[in-house]
């Protein structure tokens, strides 16, 4: 590794280039404002474009050999069907069959499903990925097997590097349940109906080449649409492009654990008590069997008092949208559906807003929906006793999940990460986290189901819950109680090769995911 | 003896738990071969407590395989012990420093609305079940115990009671039942256990037996806390014995009844409304209250019921039960509020006890409220109301103040 390395604003060790270009340490939060144009994509005419708008290619290989497809390309893809996604493998199923090298894969998030990916990243077919690592690709990544160096950005952070130039994305696949023959594409009907397709809206607009994949063709107009037709190169009838019921994974059912539901009433009563839960309130809850919870415990207190909530952010699922169906909410901003239900509502509920990472969480747009939401609740692999908290890597030091919509979120007027205080015998509070994802100053309060923390920061935070019978406690007290139980944990050994980057939403480096020592 | 032998839990689902099985050699000193999810964090750790133990229990020569899934160190020291007991004869034990924390008594009369039982040889569900604040956590080594699994149960039970936090719940044993239980009373008399649950209990003299037992190992270890003793009847018999048990001891201080053994008793089984088992719960709510202690009723068993569980609790409230058995801990909450008097019984409640102090202090003997006379039972119960009121937190210690001023 020839790059040079840097202390960034929280004193982790950067490396200022990744991949043969040039980076920027994270010099903190709102710091960084890159001036000039942004990117533009190429210019194309319409006269080179069938005027009857039919724009069908017979395969995916066909369409791929039209894009131009070579050595080196940027390709993406993206998760709308989460555990169900069909697409991305045949993508490369396809390069490796044209003898393809080095491509660089730019997925919105990366599954379980998508494992079979390290043998292209293993033969060569694949460079490296910038995205998310997720399971065993993050895994075959913390063994420095892959290629080159993975960049792990958020959704917003997807956005942001686009419009910077950083990702110039050679050919977008786009996985629609219903499209027509000009590439007019949605994702709320057909078989395969998944919900939203806006993490798609990016490449749509800005990728040199855009291939729309269905298994639903409907004559023109498919209205409404997500994504625009006039983006599109071409069109590719398969006969199965997604498995939806496999859109719902793990983390998007609500929990039935005890200690789980533990937090999220904790949580729901924490909120009560600072005045957050008002008429009117807004709120976002991630992904994760207790954020999907504390949702139910709010819907509870509005119902018990005869209040609403003005709207919700985020993922939408059966318990949103039962809030919408009930009147306990005005709307609900979907950035993408984690449910049938969800899917269901899109096309049914006028209050059900498609939004996407431009209007969310995008930095470089002119405001951001993610800063107005008044609560906010995360998860977090780990939190250190500066509130410092990690997303993408476990104590072991191995890389196994994505950000996601995480470090864009954590922008919101109070941010709270519901966490046990350990799992099995590891403590999940710790005095520094193995690696950065969002800075302290931006989470507000740690619940666990030995107590909770309260960011001192939040001078305003810690004044209203004063006389509260919820357990008050500092963050170095839940470090102690934590090594108490399980006792202090060795730390990972790594060598001195960075197998990935994680970005600030920004573009700039926060911290870098090391290379395990097995030695 | 034998030379290969093992103890505790894997395969899939298993969590905090380890695994452990020793092999005893002739010769070529200590292998251990270490399998664990933490083993980066935690592999010197787990190395180091095991040959701790090996050489406490002078095991020269021994292939040791664990299979930790995140164990914590009072469960694998356990797991080792009681692997190392079917292989060598000793007196000796192993034991981790008492968690200070854990050393505290808990009162005769004290709430006992709800009891959580936990398996006594799971680990996972044992950690946190302080953090959901029931009455009393249960360690069970019958029913919840396979009978293979009961030996390395009572070493995992007895390192439970001293290096597990209770949080403050009243730290109970469900021991088997007499004479086998007996046997269990060594692995937790000593470390502070404060009451133990005696199953199928028919007779006073199993109450002795337990206390004479009690007595001698206090006598051992000079130990001088209370052990209360809570009995549970689950057969015709025990039913029809109940007084006499309810008075076998002066540390009895609360009987319980078990209806899925009690209704295979009499040959007919347990249903929602529960009219086969109205005798055996009228009768030993009078037996308690006769012999002046708390009358404690069976476990709910659909746990995903609340609405049943809410209806359970308030006809066992009616029937005069002071509290129940919990087997999950979302029932918790639901048990205490519906045992606890209702806002509407405390209001009411409050109203009495306030016109008797007003008839009292004007030298009345004849208490009313409006036009109501107010009979002294009725003044009893008003003021047990309160007394629960605010031992549950419902009201607090000035409330005769606040009363006047609202």
């Amino acid at each position: 590794m020839s790059a040079n390395f840097v202390k960034n604003a929280l004193g982790r060790l950067v490396p200022t280039e990744v991949n043969g270009v040039p980076q920027v340490p994270y010099m903190g939060v709102g710091k960084h404002k890159p001036t000039g144009r942004k990117y533009a994509p190429q210019i194309v005419s319409c006269s080179d474009f069938p005027d009857d708008g039919n724009k069908t290619v017979a395969t995916l290989k066909d369409a791929l050999i039209k894009s131009g497809l070579r050595d080196g390309n940027v390709i993406s893809t993206h998760h709308h069907f989460r555990n169900g996604d069909l697409v991305a493998i045949q993508i490369f199923d396809i390069a490796k069959e044209l003898g393809i090298k080095d491509l660089v894969w730019v997925p919105s998030a990366s599954f379980e499903c998508q494992a079979v990916l390290t043998k292209y990243l293993e033969d060569g077919t694949i460079h490296h990925i910038e995205g998310s690592m997720n399971g065993s690709l993050g895994r075959f990544t913390s063994q420095g097997k892959m290629k080159g160096t993975g960049i792990l950005r958020s959704h917003g952070g997807r956005y942001q590097a686009i419009q910077d130039g950083e990702v110039v994305i050679d050919i977008a696949v786009i996985a629609a349940p219903t499209a027509d023959a000009f590439g007019n594409a949605t994702g709320d009907r057909g078989p395969a109906a998944c919900g939203l397709l806006g993490f798609a809206l990016a490449d749509s607009q800005y990728a040199n080449k855009v291939i729309v994949v269905t298994d639903n063709i409907v004559p023109f107009p498919c209205y409404p649409w997500q994504i625009q037709g006039n983006y599109v190169d071409h069109v590719v009838v398969v006969d199965k492009v997604g498995i939806p019921e496999k859109i719902v994974s793990g983390t998007t059912e609500v929990t039935k654990s005890p200690d789980r539901l533990l937090l999220a009433e904790w949580t729901a009563q924490f909120c009560d008590e600072a005045g957050i839960i008002k008429d009117g309130f807004s709120f976002q809850a991630g992904a994760g069997g207790t954020a999907l919870s504390i949702g139910i415990y709010f819907a509870e207190i509005l119902r018990e008092r005869g209040m609403k909530s003005r709207w919700a952010r985020g993922g939408s699922n059966k318990y949103l949208v039962k809030m919408l169906e009930e009147g306990l909410l005005d709307y609900i901003l979907d950035g993408q559906t984690f449910d049938l239900d969800g899917v269901r509502s899109m096309r049914e509920n006028e209050g059900h807003v498609n939004t996407s990472p431009f209007t969310s969480y995008n930095y470089h747009g002119k405001g951001n929906f993610a800063s107005m939401v008044d609560v906010v609740i995360l998860g977090a692999t780990e939190v250190d006793v500066n509130f410092n908290a990690n997303v993408v890597t476990h104590s072991d030091g191995v890389l196994l999940h994505g950000i996601g919509g995480w470090q864009n979120c954590i922008a919101s007027k109070c941010t709270i990460l519901p966490i046990p205080l350990f799992r099995d015998r590891m403590p999940v509070v710790r005095d520094e986290v193995t690696t950065i994802c969002g800075p302290g100053e931006l989470i507000d309060v740690i619940v666990t189901e030995r107590g909770i923390a309260i960011n001192p920061l939040r001078k305003d935070l810690i004044e209203k819950m004063k006389n509260s019978k919820l357990p008050i406690k500092t963050i170095e007290q839940l470090k102690q109680e934590a090594e108490a139980i399980c006792g202090i944990p060795d730390k990972p050994k790594f060598t001195n090769k960075p197998v990935a980057v994680v970005k600030w939403v920004d573009g700039t480096i926060i911290d870098t995911v090391w290379e395990i020592d097995n030695t | 003896m034998t030379t290969v032998a093992s103890s505790g839990n894997k395969g899939k689902g298993v969590r905090s738990d380890c695994f452990v099985s020793i092999e005893i050699t002739q010769n070529g000193g200590i292998e251990i071969i270490l399998e664990s999810k933490v083993k980066l964090m935690f592999g010197k750790s787990i190395l180091q407590i095991t040959n701790e133990i090996l050489a406490f229990f002078e095991i020269k020569n021994a292939k040791v395989t664990i299979e930790d899934t995140g164990a914590l160190l009072f469960v694998i020291a356990a797991r080792l012990e009681a692997t190392i007991k079917q292989l060598i004869k000793t007196d000796k034990e192993f034991l981790l420093p008492f968690l200070s924390q854990n050393n505290y008594q808990t009162a005769k009369d004290q709430n006992r609305f709800s009891r959580l039982y936990l398996p006594g040889n799971s680990p996972s569900l044992m950690l946190n079940a302080g953090v959901h604040k029931p009455n009393g956590i249960i360690l069970d080594l019958e029913d919840a115990v396979a009978p293979d699994k009961k030996f390395e149960a009572s070493f995992l039970v007895r390192n439970a009671l001293r290096n597990l936090d209770f949080y403050g719940a009243e730290r109970m044993v469900r021991i088997n039942q007499v004479p086998k239980g007996l046997d269990d009373l060594d692995f937790i008399v000593p470390h502070n256990v404060n009451l133990i649950l005696v199953p199928k209990c028919e007779s006073a003299d199993q109450i002795h037996q337990v206390n004479n037992k009690i007595e001698k190992i206090n006598k051992k270890y000079n130990l001088t806390g209370n052990i209360w003793l809570m009995p549970i009847v689950e057969s015709a018999l025990g039913v029809i014995k109940s007084f006499e048990i309810a008075t076998a001891a002066p540390n009895v201080v609360a009987m319980a009844i078990g209806l899925e053994d009690y209704t295979a008793d009499l040959g007919t089984r347990r249903t929602a409304e529960g009219i086969e088992s109205l005798f055996a719960r009228s009768q030993v709510v009078n037996a308690c209250r006769a012999a002046g202690i708390q009358p404690i009723d069976s476990v709910f068993s659909d746990v995903m019921d609340m609405e049943g569980l809410k209806n359970n609790v308030l006809n066992s409230k009616a029937l005069g039960f002071d509290g129940m058995g919990c087997i999950h801990p979302r029932q918790i909450v639901v048990i205490h509020e519906n045992y606890a008097p209702a806002p509407a019984e405390i209001e009411k409640a409050k109203k009495i006890v306030i016109a008797f102090d007003e008839a009292t202090a004007k030298g009345l003997g004849v208490v009313s409220l409006g036009t109501k006379m107010i009979d002294p039972p009725v003044v009893k119960r008003a003021q047990n109301t309160i007394d629960l009121a605010l031992k549950t937190g419902k009201i607090n210690q000035n409330w005769k103040e606040e009363q006047h001023v609202s």
